[in-house]
């Protein structure tokens, strides 16, 4: 379409750019696996490198031999992105449905409701009162599920799609004297099935990735959430120490690799999911279409 | 509904069905509404504790009020000036940045034609956006580490000196920045990429025809399809511009506290002085700031975006 000068070829330009930003995008995730496979005395000497001078896996040695921190965390948050994005995606769409039927009565209102909560919060500290003092879902698996099982923004995802399904289908099926609950089961959630695909990830992005709620409510060391154990042993190295001395064969602390460990955690931990979620690119990005807030 | 000529009975019929099937909505919309009930109006109310002592023993309505008693004590800290600051500073660089390397990288891969490199580079520069906040903290942390981190050794290898990263709070706003930039700018890209996706093609054989050069392009077709997205973007951003991504400012400094005259931001302040030093009244309090100015601050913005050009805006 467009002519090519021949002095001054922006594409190549741009190319060359993108080119410069993935190799920035991909360095960090290289440097923390190769650092996970390095030997430790090279890291004390020389310094994390891209490229490890002896191929080791004493690191992970290490991490295996003592897992069960690393079972427990990935049961907990495998458990809670099921479960909580399971029951999360059906009650979204059993409010956003009602909610897209231009003819039902109190919809301004229950949007007013919805909405309000995204212009205005009481914040941190009231509702760890609420949850603590009140309802005591601190160190209980709930606390992860409960209080988010909502997400305003994906209501009115949802409700723009709904929207959009042709009324004539629903008409008939309601003159036929199909139930409201009927029609939602059987046509508008089998109709729907990319943007709850769409929801269902983003709310199973925002579980998996959940370490702030760990930190806050939980206590019991077998309730830790992957991303949140993770954070703790960046933090705070004598944890993985104390696991060190704790298992049977009697490393010693200063025997431990605890630089190359760090990484190799953050590399089971993490790794997984990473190549899982980019498969659904495409559900992630429709995601974004910011106007289905309007109206 | 389509009006039908029926007799009577089927219509009283249909009026009883259509009833009970109104009912059915409402009582679909009762367990969303009650848990949003529980989880966001519940705490609003919660805001109360700032005008009162908490005490975890006395609760919410036993503990007494004490009026602005909590207000004057965190305004008259210097705690609450620099938390302020640094939130507004910090969010404010991270909008102006955030904006101007989407949309750049978003014209950018527009120019570029063939599907097989634009869905690569997408799919690359959209990984981070899956990352935690504690990941990025790691790889923060595998650059940066004083001893072993990679910035310094290529600080060294040129012959400069070693910087202790995590004890330099100049350097933080500018780290901040890039990490956020950094996670940031592929889903951001994409967006906007998007919504050039949408643009009429026959606006660029016109301006073909007339001879603009791609410079032309950019600036009064290109650029202008976007200013819809970039204002309620920026909207929804300003307003938030109080609030600040918490996992950002914790995980990748830290929680140390010799960057704290930098980094430490709204969030991250009320959730110390809830946790560590368990004053709970002087947290509200600071919440209850937040709060109402955020709030604030979204309708403001929005009113203003209302009243220049009402399309953009988000209610």
């Amino acid at each position: 379409m467009k002519k090519r000068k021949k002095f001054f070829n922006t594409e190549l330009l741009f190319h060359l750019i993108f080119i410069l930003l993935c190799i920035l995008v991909l360095y960090p995730f290289l440097l923390i696996v190769a650092i996970s496979f390095s030997n430790e005395k090279d890291v004390a000497l020389e310094g994390y490198k891209l490229i490890p001078k002896h191929f080791d896996l004493s690191a992970y040695r290490f991490v295996f031999k003592n897992p069960q921190s690393i079972i427990d965390a990935y049961k907990v948050t495998t458990f809670t992105t099921v479960v909580g994005t399971f029951l999360s995606v059906i009650l979204m769409a059993m409010v956003a449905y009602p909610l897209s039927k231009r003819d039902m009565e109190g919809r301004r209102f229950i949007s007013f409701y919805l909405f309000f909560t995204m212009l205005f919060a009481g914040g941190m500290v009231p509702s760890y009162i609420l949850i603590t003092q009140y309802l005591h879902l601190n160190d209980t698996i709930w606390v992860f599920i409960l209080p988010g099982l909502i997400n305003v923004w994906h209501v009115f995802l949802l409700r723009t799609f709904f929207a959009g399904i042709p009324v004539e289908l629903i008409e008939s099926a309601l003159l036929d004297g199909a139930s409201e609950y009927r029609i939602f089961f059987t046509m508008i959630l089998p109709l729907s099935k990319p943007v709850l695909a769409t929801v269902a990830l983003l709310g199973a992005l925002i579980r998996w990735n959940d370490w702030f709620t760990a930190m806050l409510y939980i206590n019991d060391e077998k309730l830790l959430t992957l991303q949140y154990l993770l954070q703790r042993i960046l933090m705070n190295i004598q944890l993985l120490q104390q696991q060190g001395s704790m298992s049977a064969n009697g490393i010693s602390v200063s025997e431990m690799p605890s630089e190359t460990v760090r990484m190799a955690m953050a590399v089971i931990a993490a790794g997984p999911m990473l190549l899982v979620f980019p498969f659904f690119q495409k559900y992630f990005v429709r995601g974004l279409t910011v106007g289905s807030v309007k109206g | 509904m389509k009006k039908m000529p029926v007799t009577k009975k089927k219509e009283r019929r249909r009026r009883r069905r259509w009833h009970k099937n109104k009912l059915q909505l409402l009582s679909m919309c009762t367990i969303p509404m009650l848990l949003v009930f529980v989880f966001q109006y519940l705490p609003m109310g919660g805001l109360v504790l700032a005008f009162k002592d908490y005490r975890y023993d006395l609760g919410i309505f036993g503990s007494s009020w004490v009026g602005m008693k909590n207000f004057n004590f965190v305004l008259r800290s210097n705690d609450f000036f620099r938390i302020a600051r640094n939130t507004i500073v910090l969010n404010a660089l991270f909008i102006i940045v955030g904006l101007i390397v989407a949309v750049a990288l978003a014209i950018m891969l527009y120019d570029v034609k063939r599907r097989i490199f634009v869905k690569t580079y997408q799919t690359i520069l959209i990984i981070p956006y899956y990352l935690s906040w504690v990941i990025v903290g790691y790889m923060t942390y595998a650059m940066l580490n004083p001893a072993y981190g990679t910035i310094n050794s290529m600080l060294q290898m040129f012959g400069l000196n070693k910087v202790d990263w995590y004890g330099e709070p100049v350097y933080w706003p500018a780290i901040l920045t890039i990490a956020n930039t950094w996670k940031n700018m592929g889903i951001n890209c994409v967006m906007y990429y998007a919504a050039l996706m949408g643009i009429d093609h026959s606006y660029f054989e016109a301006a073909e025809i007339d001879g603009a050069n791609k410079w032309q392009v950019t600036r009064y077709i290109t650029i202008p399809s976007l200013v819809p997205l970039m204002t309620i973007l920026t909207i929804l951003s300003i307003g938030n511009i109080f609030r600040a991504d918490f996992g950002l400012f914790y995980q990748l400094t830290r929680d140390v506290g010799a960057l704290y005259s930098t980094t430490d931001v709204m969030d991250t302040y009320i959730y110390r002085v809830m946790r560590s030093i368990g004053d709970i009244p002087m947290s509200t309090a600071v919440g209850f700031l937040q709060s109402i100015v955020g709030f604030v601050l979204v309708l403001l913005t929005n009113y203003i975006v209302n009243r220049i050009e009402p399309d953009n805006a988000l209610f």
